[in-house]
């Protein structure tokens, strides 16, 4: 809570509206459909949250409200394919090696103001993950950015839900177990594994024990289909979600830096008979590209981030590039509450390392993780049928200078900037009314103690009044 | 030499007992009935035997004028660890985070399966004491029931409806089982092992009511057939659990509500939330889940040593002004709902704190139902405590003044017909020390 000193929350009751979705019209804008090319002087009209028409001459029904674009661009909603907003307490669940049975569902925060930042970045799409601390983390889901909704209102409907899985220097840290750490006594039990090799076991014991699993209760269904009352097995939270990977219902997302470790996964992966649905960092993947392209992975990897660990050096910004032209489906993510407001930028750098095109850069935060997360179906480019999710930039997105200056999700508006700014004046005077009321209740009593610690130099309490 | 001398009085410090007891001609505010501007409550043996507006006393009470003075029922603390020695230290709230500071280290917990932070087993009916020292503050401020629970781990156990005094523990409990507490426990970085973040604790607890169900079912199946075996494990966590009519869940922000509201019904039993501070952007979501609720009374506020450089959000400030406003909210609304104290314990403080809800809306009825019937209905207690009726245990508060204002003082506390005499001094704020001074003791009478 103790993060945002600008936070919009009134813009947010605003905004966020549960009126049904307006018809609207956005025309004159550069519309950037990504799967169907750029249409200059283009319209977009928008009817029950989704997109009705899409060209240079679209009629609109007399109660459209009419946007009036001119000069600016038009895109789909921006997709982050590795979040880790609005997370309740920990994105790790570091304690054990394979942390399948918690879930992100359960603590998505639909408060946390990260959201609504990401917003003004024309984010609309979030995969929000576990962290990388285990070899196998927990469940995973698919958000959208429907600031000011509740948790369960934010889930993407119908899409398909993840497990993190990663590889390499975090899972094998043991639990973090350094000596002293914050001065909290004693360091705990060390955490298997402490190698590479160890997190490959981890994985394959896992799927062993869930094929186990699946078997157990394969025995206990045949058994009461005969009439028998069994006792049944236990329903094991850790081993559900393995079994729904078995069954290619949940999607694995892999925390993966180098190469022989991709290799690793992926042969583990045809060896227990399931997915990796997508390779997330895989710094390293250019170097097996094809070998993953065959295991019809896709890779969502980072623009031009690297060298902060040891097996993230052997990198390049042509990692993007050299995967897609290897035939892999590749997104830039941003894992960062940061660098998801701006990654049209990021995916501006694969034409600078690369040479790829406007299409196929904007692809990369568009259609592409949205292939990768299985719901480009509804989202990810301009198409007639698929959800309003869109972005009014002021100019080119590829553009260093381009800021949002709309976005909808459904056909609702969620940011404006604009508004944001006409309210800001009175968000802050709504905030200095109640840090004045809070300072005037302070009984006698307490403002002695505070004119007390006034006398040192140190917390003058104007300043804390701020 | 002291504490031995202490404990001695211990045993002393006893308010006197009388054949019966009468209060006559006071204002009684009965919850359960109208209030009698002017009426007369007769105990004896620790149970109201009459109440009225013109009874004649019996012979052999010991009177006192009511005339001026105002009988509530006794108030009832709805969560709490009050006669509980042990948990006598600071107790967190809601917002818990605290790794599990027990007495002893425990194993690292390698999962579910090692029963983490589990004492779902443990009874408070097991725990109570009055040699806690809070009960006298506690009383001072005009409570004399608790529903108490032990306070460590997920699983803190299962909890009693307690009186505030007793010769011995046994004494305290009116009844038991009450329920199951759980709190999330966060951080400790990893130290006891799983769980260690708030999904991790979300999913544990789911486990175990699942882990409940197939027990439950596992052990009807082999008792219909023990030569079909297999015999089955003893499981002591699941026992605990099994036996609560009812969880206990944290609920403090109004995302942590709307969370909550969804989880509960998972765990296939009835359930109360308890926090809800920021209650005021939930109140439809309540009102519709006609779950009960427990709102903690220390109210969010300005910390006080602050780190000058940290500035307080637009929602923190929210929730200091409005968290007060969330009784008088739920009671416009007609969400049923309970006060505990949450750790407040000085009878100034608890006043101070009661005095702010009443201040933001909450109607003064409505906030003695809160503090009494609320809380016993709740618990399903109703039959025994919270109102002025015949054949209840006599358990009164006696004001000079009106409940929750300023200069009102406690007259008299009857716990199970006995009487206690705060005294002055134990209802005033302390003097220098702030918050959570040891109050003066009470008058013996």
């Amino acid at each position: 809570m103790r993060q945002a000193n600008w936070a919009p929350t009134l813009c947010a009751l605003v905004l966020s509206s549960t009126a049904p979705a307006q018809t609207i019209l956005i025309r004159n804008a550069t519309v950037m459909t990504v799967t169907k090319g750029t249409i200059q002087n283009g319209s977009v009209l928008i009817q029950n949250g989704k997109v009705s028409a899409v060209g240079k001459n679209v009629s609109a029904p007399a109660d459209a409200t009419v946007v009036d674009a001119a000069g600016k661009f038009l895109t789909p909603g921006i997709i982050d394919c590795h979040s880790h907003t609005a997370v309740e307490g920990s994105v790790n669940e570091g304690t054990v090696s394979d942390s399948s049975m918690v879930n992100i569902k359960d603590v998505i925060n639909p408060t946390d103001i990260n959201i609504y930042r990401a917003l003004a970045g024309g984010l609309t799409v979030s995969n929000v993950l576990h962290g990388s601390a285990n070899a196998i983390g927990g469940q995973t889901i698919v958000v959208k950015l429907r600031w000011g909704k509740t948790a369960q209102e934010m889930l993407f409907e119908g899409a398909t839900p993840g497990i993190k899985f990663a590889l390499g220097e975090n899972p094998k840290r043991q639990g973090y177990p350094a000596q002293g750490f914050f001065n909290q006594g004693p360091a705990p039990e060390r955490r298997y594994p402490g190698t590479r090799l160890g997190v490959e076991e981890v994985i394959r014991q896992c799927f062993q024990e869930a094929k186990i699993y699946q078997a157990g209760w394969q025995t206990y269904n045949e058994k009461v289909a005969r009439g028998e009352h069994p006792i049944p097995p236990r329903k094991d939270l850790r081993l559900e979600p393995l079994v729904e990977v078995l069954e290619g219902k949940r999607y694995v997302h892999a925390h993966c830096y180098r190469s022989d470790e991709i290799l690793m996964l992926l042969r583990v992966a045809d060896e227990m008979g399931f997915k990796i649905r997508t390779l997330q960092h895989v710094l390293e993947g250019y170097k097996v590209a094809k070998e993953i392209a065959a295991h019809g992975a896709g890779a969502s990897t980072f623009s031009d981030w690297w060298s902060y660990k040891a097996e993230a050096y052997d990198a390049t910004p042509y990692n993007a590039a050299i995967m897609m032209k290897k035939g892999v489906l590749v997104s830039l993510n941003s894992d960062s509450d940061e660098l998801q407001r701006h990654l049209n930028l990021e995916a501006a750098k694969t034409m600078r390392y690369g040479g790829l095109s406007e299409d196929e850069a904007l692809a990369m935060v568009t259609i592409n993780p949205a292939k990768q997360l299985g719901i480009d179906d509804k989202v990810g480019s301009i198409e007639v049928g698929k959800s309003a999710d869109l972005v009014l930039f002021d100019q080119d997105p590829l553009s260093n200078f381009s800021k949002a200056q709309k976005v909808w999700i459904d056909g609702h508006e969620y940011f404006d900037r604009e508004k944001d700014i006409e309210t800001r004046p009175e968000f802050e005077r709504k905030k200095k009314a109640l840090e004045d009321k809070e300072a005037a209740a302070e009984p006698a009593g307490k403002r002695k103690s505070g004119a007390a610690a006034s006398d040192s130099p140190a917390a003058p309490i104007a300043e804390e009044r701020r | 030499m002291k504490l031995a001398l202490g404990l001695l009085l211990g045993g002393l410090i006893w308010a006197e007992t009388h054949g019966a007891v009468a209060i006559k001609d006071a204002r009684i505010v009965t919850v359960s009935g109208e209030e009698l501007a002017k009426g007369t409550v007769v105990m004896r043996d620790g149970v109201i035997t009459e109440v009225g507006a013109s009874l004649s006393v019996p012979a052999d009470a010991w009177v006192i004028d009511g005339a001026g003075l105002t009988v509530y029922p006794g108030f009832i603390d709805a969560l709490s660890s009050w006669g509980i020695p042990t948990a006598a230290t600071p107790r967190g709230g809601a917002n818990q985070t605290a790794g599990a500071a027990t007495a002893t280290p425990e194993p690292r917990a390698r999962g579910p399966e090692d029963r983490p932070q589990t004492y779902s087993f443990e009874r408070a009916a097991d725990l109570v004491s009055p040699t806690d020292t809070r009960l006298e503050a506690a009383r001072a401020a005009g409570f004399t029931s608790a529903a108490t629970y032990p306070t460590r781990g997920i699983f803190q156990g299962l909890g009693a409806m307690i009186d505030l005094a007793g010769e011995r523990g046994r004494d305290m409990v009116v009844a038991q089982p009450l329920g199951q507490q759980i709190s999330f426990r966060q951080g400790g970085f990893g130290r006891t092992g799983f769980p260690g973040s708030l999904m991790g604790n979300i999913s544990y607890v789911r486990q175990l009511f699942l882990d409940l169900d197939q027990y439950e079912q596992a052990k009807q199946i082999y008792a219909s057939n023990p030569a079909a075996g297999p015999r089955l494990e003893y499981d002591h966590a699941l026992e605990g659990l099994a036996e609560s009519p009812r969880v206990l869940l944290p609920a403090e922000e109004s995302q942590q509500i709307d969370r909550m509201l969804k989880f509960a019904p998972e765990l296939k039993k009835p359930f109360i939330l308890y926090g809800l501070h920021e209650a005021y952007e939930r109140i439809d979501e309540l009102k519709e889940a006609k779950t009960p609720l427990l709102v903690s009374l220390k109210w969010p506020e300005k910390p006080k040593e602050e780190d000058p450089s940290e500035v307080a959000s637009f929602r923190e400030l929210t929730m200091r002004d409005k968290a007060p406003s969330v009784p008088g909210l739920l009671a416009k609304a007609g969400v049923r709902f309970a006060f505990y104290t949450d750790g407040v314990e000085s009878a100034a403080d608890l006043k101070k704190d009661l005095k702010k809800a009443v201040d933001a809306g909450l109607p003064r009825a409505d906030a003695i139902r809160a503090l009494t019937l609320n809380a016993a209905e709740i618990y399903g207690v109703a039959d025994r405590l919270g109102s002025i009726d015949k054949g209840k245990i006599a358990n009164l508060v006696v004001m000079k003044g009106e409940a929750f204002d300023e200069k009102t003082t406690v007259e008299y506390v009857f716990v199970d017909g006995q009487q206690f005499q705060p005294s002055k001094e134990s209802q005033k704020e302390p003097a220098a020390s702030g918050r959570k001074g040891n109050a003066p003791a009470e008058e013996i009478k």
